[in-house]
């Protein structure tokens, strides 16, 4: 489909599309309750809660006041509704701001200021320096003579730098009074969301002549919501406009990501609702039986002798709800408050804020900081991730000469200086294409000096290291390019520029020497891409030395090349670039295809060695992650030896003979498989020794292994801790990430760069870097940090909290929703199995609502450990890894727990309240306090540090139980009128709760004391020994010279600590600080069950293919 | 980010760089320092905190504590209930002639005096007041069929006494009009009767101030009057007088305190006088409350009372058991502790700092 703009033709394109109004907006004033609605009643917990609470109107079967139901599901809607609306408001009041903002656009031939919304497609819209772009536009004219312009595209794709964007080369020269008449037809593909395309073609209508077509790219077009800067004015036509702009399109709602414990939370629901229909079906079938043999004989209940068609379902349904509540409808409301606020601590850590730019953290995703606590795959960028992407210009080879070899700076190498003073031809040429073989655009600034404002960091670097060579790039006049050498000026034209992509790995210039009229190509690229093209007499392997050489050293390199064009060559090739440039199909493609057909016979000149430094505490930070358990991909479009040398830097893998490096390689299908089969089996084993065996693997071989290898690459993930994998694509980032998701892994893919964007959003946790390749990673991303060792604490402190916290708040729910469920299910077997609510429906709702939400909130503010204990011991993350805190056994415990205290406060209560106290308005209130009283003590005894805030919720919360009751007790129409006032003056009350706290708490207290003592978990521990503040505390320094003491005490202790198995052994445990026995003190870890589970996952995963 | 550039600069290293962006920057440094998160002990998780971890000492004195108290508790709870004197006569049978004890039902349904004669025997001294029950086994008021059938608006106020949608199947007569009080409970209104004789001297039952007394100011009408009462073919209990208010009806107000439990004790009266051992007391009861049809047990219960109300040694004895196995519990605790003494916290527990796989 196209989309044709008729350039100033205010009848045509009216109607066809949309105007440029931008609505962001989910709702309207008048769906939004329907379609809100309908959105909270897609999931699945609430249609349930719906279902029960419509079952509740039925006034038959429902045991309580549905107001019990109604009130808390009304609550939950409205808030979330309300959350919505609020978010919806806002969206609506920034679309107004943008839409009514005031442009100058031509409307019939005259310029006119409209609003923003208004504008058309094939408006002609004008703009001044620094406005922000309203729509899309072609660009037809600017002030600048050569139809340059400049615009910031930060909010695009948050790069900073300025880019250049040109007129369409049919709008040449069209005099500034004319362009508002200007008409012609704009052929351009249908609204998508790649900014970085636009495939288009202009004609213009007589009398601008030009009949041809001129071919558009995104060169020639402003965006939506970029800067116009360094230019006077600009003008440009809409091609589209509101939510159909490139910016438009790429809006929208992410996917919401699931936790795993999300995921967790949903199983053991889907569990607990079979264990509820199950409980329903027998009490059903028991009320019904008992109906018909006892019930019928108690006269004064007078059973009907024969009761309607419905009437054996009415007693199963009566049970439903009443044990409806053993899906507590707090939990939704009570996670994503809490998840609301690990966020915010995120977003308000100190300790996470980059001093050198002043950037905070960020959680952009609230949903998922339990996610964090359960990495078990980092997989990571390189260049600008692990390190600073700050390239300095360090070293070089000119025509076989190393220059900078032993001062470690080349520009201070007296040879190269000398060399450059004699004017040595190579050196001149090689600072030639330094200097120009670019995109960079010099600024002069009021002081004199030049900005130099580049796409590329290594384009930055090499301009400066020429600038320092007296090779100063001081101007950019259109296409005219001023170089400075030695206070002669020389210029350049440029003809055409072969742009950088990442598939061809080089790019080159056309230029015309200005005073010789020669013309010449220069190219620059990585090795493999520029070796290959060199002409055939030219000797490249020192070259190929020098790379390697080079890439030793961690340096990146670019090879620079030059060759001299014929007039004939460059006027027949030019064509066919035109022709390839205005394709509609396949650009990309053909364009490669056709710069292909002038890189050729290069002269290569030599190699330039850029270094880019480490970022601070990068290795530490690897080391520490990797021993809490987490494995580390390197996922780089970097150099294989560079990769190394930059994972050996950052101790990503040990050096020999500790390390083991196993290479993927080869260029054919058998070739790689052969490779892959090697590594395979060195693999297996090693696995079972300590070693730190980490394969490497670079693009190609990955695209074959990935292909037709899948398996056994598959395999050699699982076993495989460690991988580097370089020259690889954004795309084979994203697969690899896929890859271990499919091995059921926990992934976090972080990265910084425009390339690692997919990766990102692949991943169950994307962190992006906001580093200096711009803000698109981090705008991509779930968290955004400002540098790679802030990943530490995001993963250590605030992941593992997360992840501690939910366990307990959502298993506690459960748990006190079970609590008050099976009080009601036993006392249905006292009441004749006919389905009688013991609670009122005020105490039933405010259970559920208040008592038993409140105190648990305020443990997100719990810590088991301090911070900095877990810092020095990561290994303690495996407990967040390995989901120990929530899993079915854990999950097992609390439900017997709930068991006991249910049967605790029941037989406790019916005894001491038995015969002319067993009053049912009384006897239903002990029950709850008992209730109350116990889950202050639960959560009291769960609570590992008290702050203050804890301790007003929980002691708190139990005041205004008495509170509230004693105010329900003293207003006269309410069915429990007086009844707390009794209670309170009897002493067999308080007598009663005493035992029920003693009882319900004593053997709970006795369990966990006795395993926290005799069989205690590795929190445990290192609670006690944080409390005594024993040896342990200066025993694992992370310092960097205590590093060398713990490499020598245990070499390996990152070899993984994984001894998960799919079964969860099932454990007495019911506490979150539950651990499995078999991780005891002095066993070590199992590897034979850690194998077991990867042959297990892996069987499974093949199965799956 | 930016770097700037002057010939004589040899590299753009950090600094310049950083200049740069200080020059160049597109917002302003005010705006980048407010972006810097709140320094609060609250943002940054840093309140002060305790962290209880349990120590054996903590443990075993706390079980020890629990004991001490929990003991002497027990010791005052069971005291207490056998200060309590309570006679109990269960007649739901002796009260049947022996020819009509096959059908009971019969018995209890056929017209005519049913009056018995029963005898209960003092053994200790009685103080005043002496609380007399009726105590019903294997009935459930707690039905929810027959908990929900009453009209608390209809008690309470005179003009909703067409308000009975919640008492079917008792709401309305079969002409349709309301009955007053309507519902299952109030319509199976225990109706025996006891009157009470020592040495041939009438022992007089108190049965004012029985039920709650706000019950009788808010629940049940001043004004309300029985009304249709038992008029239907079925008579399920006892009949009210309809010249007396509803608030008055004391026995009607107990019974309407539905019980949780299936067996449950109700107030009768109150005999204001001691009673001393020995004494022999005539009961003539009126034996009319059919609790036949479900073998249900009827009890004539008279019974003292403590501070912690009638006889029960459910508390007193839980109490003691779990006093004594706190005391077993710490014992326990302290003998490990002794014989098996644990450093808390020993890193040599932490497994990690070993080499794993005998390495």
């Amino acid at each position: 489909m196209k989309r044709c703009v008729y350039i100033n033709d205010d009848d045509l394109s009216h109607d066809i599309y949309c105007d440029n109004r931008i609505s962001n907006r989910k709702y309207t004033v008048w769906n939004f309750l329907p379609k809100n609605l309908w959105e909270q009643f897609s999931r699945f917990m609430n249609q349930y809660f719906l279902l029960i609470a419509c079952l509740q109107l039925w006034s038959l079967i429902t045991p309580v006041n549905p107001a019990s139901t109604w009130g808390p599901l009304i609550l939950i809607f409205a808030v979330s509704a309300t959350k919505e609306a609020w978010d919806d408001y806002n969206r609506y009041l920034s679309d107004k701001k943008a839409n009514e903002k005031e442009v100058w656009a031509v409307r019939h031939g005259v310029k006119k200021h409209i609003q923003a919304q208004d504008i058309h497609v094939g408006n002609m819209v004008w703009l001044r320096e620094n406005d922000e772009v309203p729509c899309d536009l072609v660009l037809i004219g600017t002030s600048d003579p050569q139809g340059l312009c400049y615009v910031e595209t930060a909010a695009l794709d948050g790069e900073t730098d300025l880019k250049t964007r040109v007129i369409p080369s049919a709008c040449m020269g069209i005099d500034f009074d004319l362009l508002h008449k200007v008409k012609g037809l704009i052929e351009c593909p249908e609204p998508d969301k790649d900014i970085r395309r636009f495939d288009a073609n202009l004609r213009l209508f007589p009398p601008f002549l030009d009949n041809d077509v001129c071919p558009i790219t995104i060169k020639n077009t402003l965006l939506q919501s970029c800067y116009l800067r360094n230019t006077e004015w600009a003008c440009g036509v809409a091609v589209y406009t509101g939510n159909e702009t490139k910016l438009g399109m790429t809006r929208g709602v992410p996917e919401p990501k699931l936790t795993a414990v999300d995921a967790m939370i949903d199983k053991l629901t889907g569990a607990i609702f079979v264990f509820q229909l199950v409980v329903v079906m027998v009490l059903g079938v028991a009320g019904n039986i008992w109906k018909d043999t006892e019930a019928r004989k108690l006269w004064y209940v007078e059973y009907p002798t024969k009761g309607p068609w419905y009437e054996l379902l009415v007693i199963p349904l009566r049970f439903e709800l009443l044990c409806s509540i053993m899906i507590p409808i707090s939990i939704k409301v009570s996670l994503d408050l809490v998840k609301g606020l690990y966020a915010k601590f995120i977003d308000w850590d100190n300790k996470m804020v980059d001093q050198e730019t002043s950037t905070p953290a960020h959680a952009a995703n609230t949903a998922i900081s339990e996610d964090l606590g359960q990495v078990e795959y980092i997989l990571t960028d390189k260049t600008g991730t692990l390190t600073e992407n700050q390239m300095i210009f360090k070293r070089c080879c000119i025509s076989g000469t190393f220059y900078g070899n032993e001062i470690g700076d080349a520009l201070k190498d007296e040879d190269l200086v000398n060399a450059v003073a004699t004017r040595s031809p190579d050196v001149i040429h090689f600072l030639t294409v330094m200097a120009i073989c670019n995109t960079v655009v010099p600024i002069q600034r009021q002081n004199g000096t030049i900005l130099y404002k580049a796409q590329s960091q290594d384009e930055e670097a090499l301009v400066h290291a020429a600038a320092g060579l007296h090779m100063v790039f001081v101007k950019k006049n259109g296409n005219v390019l001023d170089i400075n050498f030695n206070a002669s000026v020389i210029q350049y034209e440029v003809l055409d520029t072969l742009e950088f992509t990442s598939d061809r790995k080089r790019m080159s210039v056309v230029v015309k020497d200005c005073q010789s009229g020669k013309l010449f190509l220069l190219s620059k690229g990585a090795d493999e891409a520029i070796l290959p093209c060199a002409s055939t007499g030219q000797q490249t392997r020192t070259f190929s030395e020098a790379v390697e050489q080079y890439s030793q050293l961690g340096l990146r390199t670019l090879c620079l090349a030059w060759r001299e064009l014929e007039e004939d060559e460059y006027q027949e090739w030019s064509l066919m670039f035109k022709e390839a440039n205005s394709a509609l199909v396949d650009r990309d493609w053909r364009i490669a295809e056709v710069c292909q057909r002038l890189e050729h016979h290069l002269q290569i000149l030599g190699v330039a060695a850029i270094e880019d430094r480490l970022q601070d505490g990068v290795p530490e930070t690897i080391e520490t992650l990797r021993k809490a358990g987490i494995n580390f991909w390197m996922l780089t479009g970097d150099k294989q030896n560079t990769a190394i040398q930059i994972a050996l830097s950052c101790n990503f893998v040990s050096p020999e003979p500790k390390g083991q490096l196993l290479l993927i390689n080869g260029k054919t299908g058998d070739e790689v498989r052969q490779s892959l089969e090697r590594v395979l089996l060195t693999m297996r084993i090693t696995s079972s020794e300590p070693k730190d065996v980490a394969f490497v693997i670079d693009g190609w071989a990955l695209e074959i292994a990935l292909k037709h290898h899948h398996k056994a690459f598959m395999e050699l993930a699982l076993l495989s801790k460690t991988a580097i994998c370089c020259r690889v694509t954004p795309s084979q980032k994203a697969q690899l990430v896929e890859l271990l998701k499919s091995c059921e892994y926990r992934t976090l893919a972080i990265g910084d760069g425009g390339n690692d964007v997919r990766m990102i959003q692949q991943a169950h946790i994307g962190v992006g870097i906001s580093g200096r390749e711009g803000l698109q990673a981090a705008r991509a991303a779930d968290y955004s940090i400002g540098k790679f060792r802030f990943l530490k604490r995001l993963i250590l402190v605030h992941g593992r909290y997360s992840y501690n916290r939910t366990a307990f708040l959502s298993q506690y729910s459960f748990y006190k929703s079970l609590l008050i469920c099976f009080i009601q299910i036993f006392f249905s077997l006292i009441s004749g199995v006919s389905g009688t609510s013991l609670f009122n429906s005020v105490s039933l709702m405010a259970y559920n609502v208040f008592y038993t939400s409140v105190p648990v909130l305020v443990n997100v503010l719990d810590k088991d450990l301090s911070e900095r204990t877990v810092m020095q011991h990561p290994q303690i993350l495996f407990y967040c890894q390995a989901g120990r805190l929530l899993n079915p056994s854990t999950f097992a415990g609390w439900f017997g727990r709930s068991l006991f205290h249910a049967i605790v406060v029941f037989v406790i209560c019916i005894h001491s309240y038995a015969f002319e106290k067993s009053e049912m308005e009384e006897l239903s209130m002990v029950v709850l306090s008992g209730c109350i009283w116990l889950q202050a003590f639960v959560v009291a005894l769960e609570t590992n540090s008290f702050t203050i805030l804890q301790h007003l919720a929980i002691w708190g919360n139990l005041v205004a139980f008495y509170v509230i009751n004693w105010i329900v007790s003293a207003l006269p129409s309410s069915g429990m009128y007086t009844i707390m006032f009794r209670l309170c003056r009897q002493p067999s009350y308080w007598i009663t709760m005493f035992l029920i706290v003693v009882a319900g708490m004593g053997p709970v207290l006795a369990l966990k004391y006795f395993r926290y003592t005799y069989r205690p978990s590795k929190i445990n521990i290192l609670r006690q020994a944080e409390r005594l503040g024993g040896p342990i505390l200066s025993l694992g320094n992370i310092e960097p010279q205590s590093r060398a003491f713990e490499k020598e005490v245990s070499p390996l202790s990152i070899s993984q600590p994984k001894s998960r198995s799919p079964v969860y052994e099932p454990l007495l445990s019911d506490s979150p600080n539950a651990i499995r026995r078999s991780f005891g003190p002095g066993a070590p870890f199992d590897f034979f069950q850690s194998q077991s589970r990867l042959s297990s996952s892996y069987a499974r995963n093949c199965k799956d293919n | 980010m930016n770097s700037n550039n002057t010939p004589s600069s040899s590299a753009g290293g950090p600094g310049s760089a950083a200049a740069a962006a200080a020059a160049d920057s597109t917002t302003p440094p005010t705006t980048r320092n407010s972006k810097r998160p709140k320094y609060s002990r609250f943002t940054q998780q840093e309140l002060p905190a305790c962290k209880p971890i349990l120590t054996p000492k903590w443990v075993i004195s706390a079980f020890m504590l629990v004991t001490v108290i929990f003991i002497p508790i027990g010791v005052a709870s069971l005291f207490a209930s056998h200060d309590v004197v309570e006679i109990i006569d269960r007649y739901e049978t002796d009260c049947i002639p022996e020819d009509s004890r096959k059908d009971k039902v019969a018995y209890i349904q056929s017209s005519g005096d049913k009056t018995c004669n029963r005898i209960l025997n003092v053994t200790k001294h009685m103080k005043h007041p002496i609380y007399v029950y009726y105590q019903l086994d294997n009935y459930y008021q707690n039905h929810r069929r027959y908990v929900k059938s009453r009209s608390d608006q209809q008690l309470r106020d005179r003009d909703s006494e067409n308000d009975t949608s919640a008492c079917k199947p008792e709401d309305k007569t079969a002409n349709g009009l309301p009955i007053v009080p309507c519902g299952l409970i109030a319509w199976s209104l225990f109706n025996d009767t006891y009157s009470f004789s020592r040495n041939n001297q009438n022992l007089s039952v108190n049965k004012h101030g029985i039920s709650w007394k706000s019950d009788r100011d808010h629940k049940f009408g001043k004004d309300v009057f029985p009304k249709n009462f038992q008029n239907g073919t079925l008579i399920g209990g006892k009949h009210l007088n309809e010249s007396i208010a509803l608030s008055e009806q004391e026995d009607l107000i107990v019974w309407m305190r539905t019980a949780a439990l299936p067996t449950f004790r109700k107030l009768y009266g109150k005999i204001e006088v001691d009673l001393v051992a020995g004494d022999v007391i005539n009961v003539t009861l009126q034996n009319n409350y059919n609790t036949y049809s479900f073998n249900g047990k009827k009890k004539l219960v008279l019974s003292t009372t403590s501070w912690l109300g009638g006889k029960n040694d459910f508390l007193g004895i839980a109490y003691l058991t779990v006093g004594g196995l706190c005391f077993f519990l710490a014992m326990v605790f302290t003998i490990i502790y002794l014989v098996k003494p644990r450093r808390l916290g020993d890193p040599s527990y932490l497994s990690w700092n070993r080499n794993p796989g005998g390495h």
